[in-house]
């Protein structure tokens, strides 16, 4: 027992971490790498800049990264569809879109995140989670995991430890993949539940599964822990050191062109503006003086903006100078709260100063923005 | 009269392009008749049809998810085409070779198959490409950074960028010298081949679809033939800007910012400046911000600034009304709802402080650091962005001294606020003291509001911040 220990200790001092500006030239042999920074855009950014401009003929890459809170979709969903934005935007989780297909995943300190880099010759998913197990079963060998033919890694046959993605290009790929540790679980299903009713779209789906902490098996386990577990099989299977080269996705001199690439990810075009053309067909019940109104709401949107609009309210309920006027507005528009609360109250200072008036606008306009 | 260049047609090459000619009526000497020659594009080139390649993994089938180009569009080697997606693997897919775009053969969300068609391009027949093998093509020779030419027998080594270069230009890669290694042709032997050309002028570009309309003017080039001018006169190669304008249609926000701001302007506007001195009011300050941050409050001027202008709408209550469409009637409101304008992202975006008059300072600070909050994370509530019956604009945070701000409807009235700066002026003994100097700048609706009464709110505004403590006086 004190012996395993020990040798836990002595392997853990020797994998070196140490920050090195300008090692792509001089490095030889395959790299391990790992992300100084929690924030998801520079991370996915690090991702992208690694996918475009590094030769990975001469060097295969294992990224390692932590996000602090985080969604994560993939290149073709719809945020509407796979997440609770208003529990997001409250609980300040940001959003980010990745370029790999797949569904969506809750990131956050607790779950690590693996990229293996390749040539697009050599991707090999299955290869890679078989590596991430035998380095689990290298740790703890009474873990009861395994690849499944979805390329999620199960634990106890039951519970989902890892989900999958992968991005292929001209001439290189990569396959990334979390791994959870120790994630806040209940944050994970509240927010991966989307409360929007009546979307119809062809985004792809994720499909729910069950979730387990390896934590929850194991509290001994850390993040650090797996995360040098992991680096150290990739390190034996690909014949070098095991050692871990920081980098700071902040580095322009080391990755030149990375701030705008990190710029990119954090746009509104294109975390939501890329979601797939959908369309939203609900029902809005407004409490108006002791009734309740009934609107039916139908809205294409494409790009994220509002194609066509069609609110049914009942008639000289507004005056149809100003219906068509926000009906008008809306067409183009972001299909965004915040650009929608702008756009309605500064319309409204163009409008008729009458308190009535004010009051059907306001009532009308939360709810839509509600569904947004 | 115009001229044809038509390429001779042979089993190798094609017909290249033809010319727009169109006859001026007056030129012509046949009486009745006009000729009219279409310009196309129709190049004879070769149309191929671009298969989707291997996707690895013995995938056979995946869905089209985004198309990066239309039928039409110009694509280069290595440009992207589209995005596929099979079983959470995203794929990128880029253009082989470089041609227009013909056929789409797929929509969004169909499924397309490895080794079928993708899309259909038409290459340029100059490449020599002509000899097509099976194009499903096996990664490996997606690897290849530089394309063989195969001219003459000889093979020659050039990047698709210098290759396209040479093209441009007309020129031959195999009379270009080529100095890279393996006889590789570089950029800088294209342009040296180019330099010796000097003088003479170069043929417009045949590709009339891809070369920017700047390469005619580009291509007399301005070298003297002179023999008498003993001076050799530098060859001046015309900086070529490729940027284009870009149209974006208005919406949304900017859209009903239009509406807002063109009512605005109806509103005849006079303008009111003066200058304040706040150096007593800097150093309240200074003594009050740790007491608020103790409160967890950020303590700037602006509460200050809101509170006494309150004061002031109390004894000047027209500055806080609004007039109706019809100029009928005049609405004193009750409250004073004063707006702050904050710049965001999207642009001014104006929420108010509701019932300052019967907030305190300390109120008012409290309300603008949630507002400043929720507005820069994008989060302000329609009732925080309406309601507003007066706005003051802090401009001075940015920059700028005076102002000529625009009056916000239904409001009647805005100011705005220069920065702080520290000048010298006279005090009441004559001496120079430092002080600390911020300039305002009103604007109010002429039909309802006199010259006067602007002056007289604006002065009494000012000796409340002058004298903070005459405030006290008049604090409900």
């Amino acid at each position: 027992m004190v012996l395993q220990s020990l040798k836990n200790c002595l392997w853990l001092s020797c994998v070196l971490r140490t920050p090195k500006a300008c090692f792509w030239s001089t490095a030889s042999g395959d790299l391990i790498i790992q992300s100084v920074s929690n924030d998801v855009y520079q991370n996915l950014a690090v991702e992208d800049w690694i996918h475009d401009h590094m030769d990975l003929e001469k060097q295969q890459v294992l990224f390692l990264w932590r996000n602090s809170p985080a969604v994560v979709i993939g290149r073709h969903q719809n945020p509407w569809q796979e997440c609770n934005l208003r529990l997001l935007r409250q609980k300040n989780i940001k959003l980010a879109r990745r370029r790999s297909g797949g569904g969506t995943v809750y990131h956050d300190l607790g779950n690590i995140n693996l990229t293996f880099f390749t040539t697009r010759k050599k991707y090999e998913r299955m290869e890679n989670l078989k590596l991430v197990v035998k380095a689990l079963k290298a740790l703890r060998p009474q873990l009861d995991v395994h690849v499944t033919d979805r390329y999620d890694i199960l634990l106890d046959r039951q519970y989902k430890i890892s989900g999958t993605a992968a991005k292929l290009g001209r001439t290189s790929a990569y396959h990334h993949c979390t791994l959870l540790c120790n994630a806040d679980k209940f944050l994970l299903s509240s927010v991966l539940k989307s409360p929007f009713k009546g979307l119809k779209s062809n985004a792809t789906p994720s499909v729910p599964a069950l979730v387990k902490n390896l934590f929850e098996e194991d509290p001994s386990l850390t993040s650090e822990m797996l995360l040098d577990a992991i680096a150290k099989e990739y390190a034996v299977q690909h014949q070098i050191d095991h050692h871990i080269t920081l980098i700071n996705p902040a580095d322009e001199t080391l990755l030149p062109g990375i701030s705008d690439k990190t710029k990119e990810l954090q746009t509104w075009e294109w975390v939501y503006g890329k979601t797939p053309k959908f369309s939203v067909s609900t029902c809005l019940n407004m409490v108006y003086k002791d009734s309740i109104l009934d609107v039916k709401v139908n809205m294409d949107v494409k790009h994220g903006r509002i194609e066509v609009c069609n609110i049914d309210l009942p008639e000289q309920w507004l005056p149809p100078g100003l219906y068509s006027e926000l009906v008008k507005s809306l067409t183009g528009s972001k299909f965004c709260p915040n650009e929608t609360t702008a756009l309605v109250t500064t319309l409204l200072r163009v409008c008729p100063q009458d308190n009535e008036l004010h009051t059907r606008w306001s009532l009308l306009c939360e709810n839509i923005i509600r569904l947004m | 009269v115009c001229i044809h260049r038509v390429r001779s047609c042979s089993s190798i090459r094609f017909i290249k392009s033809k010319y727009v000619c169109v006859f001026d009526k007056s030129a012509l000497k046949f009486s009745h008749q006009q000729r009219l020659f279409r310009t196309s594009a129709v190049s004879c080139g070769q149309i191929v049809q671009f298969k989707l390649s291997d996707i690895g993994e013995g995938i056979t089938e995946v869905t089209v998810k985004e198309w990066y180009i239309k039928e039409g569009d110009t694509v280069s080697q290595f440009d992207s085409i589209c995005e596929v997606q099979s079983d959470k693997a995203s794929v990128t897919i880029t253009s082989r070779y470089d041609g227009i775009i013909r056929k789409l053969h797929y929509s969004i969300d169909d499924i397309a198959f490895v080794g079928k068609p993708l899309v259909d391009i038409e290459i340029d027949a100059s490449k020599g490409v002509a000899s097509e093998e099976d194009v499903v093509e096996t990664p490996p020779m997606s690897h290849e950074e530089h394309t063989h030419q195969e001219i003459k027998g000889h093979k020659t080594l050039a990047t698709p960028a210098v290759r396209r270069l040479a093209m441009e230009n007309n020129i031959k890669l195999s009379e270009v010298v080529g100095t890279g290694k393996d006889n590789r042709i570089l950029k800088e032997d294209i342009l040296n081949y180019l330099a010796k050309q000097t003088g003479a002028i170069l043929p417009p570009s045949p590709k009339a679809e891809i070369a920017p309309p700047q390469r005619k003017a580009e291509a007399v080039l301005a070298a003297p033939k002179d023999k008498a001018c003993k001076i050799p006169v530098p060859v001046s190669r015309p900086i070529a800007f490729a940027g284009k304008d870009k149209t974006e249609p208005v919406t949304g926000f900017q859209k009903a910012m239009v509406k807002t701001m063109s009512a605005a302007l109806k509103i005849p506007h006079f303008g009111y400046s003066d200058e304040i001195d706040l150096t007593q009011l800097v150093q309240l300050r200074e003594e009050l911000k740790p007491l608020a941050e103790i409160r967890g409050v950020k303590l700037s001027f602006m509460p200050f600034f809101i509170k006494a202008a309150s004061l002031g709408l109390l004894q000047y209550p027209i500055l806080n009304a609004s007039l109706d469409e019809n100029c009928q009637n005049v609405t004193y409101k009750a409250s004073h709802n004063i707006g702050v304008a904050m710049d965001t992202e999207q642009g001014l975006i104006v929420p108010n402080v509701k019932n300052v008059q019967v907030c305190s300072v300390f109120d008012i600070a409290v309300e603008l650091n949630r507002l400043q909050s929720l507005g820069s994370a994008g989060q302000l509530g329609t009732s925080d962005l309406t309601g507003g019956t007066f706005t003051l604009s802090n401009i001075g945070t940015i920059g700028g001294t005076y102002a000529k701000p625009v009056i916000l409807p239904p409001e009647v009235a805005i100011g705005a606020l220069g920065k702080i700066q520290v000048l010298p002026r006279f005090n009441s003994k004559g001496e120079v003291f430092k002080a600390q100097i911020m300039n305002v700048s009103w604007s109010a609706d002429h039909r309802i509001i006199d010259g006067a009464t602007m002056a007289r709110f604006s002065n009494l505004w000012k000796s409340y911040l002058e004298n903070p403590a005459s405030m006290l006086l008049d604090l409900k």
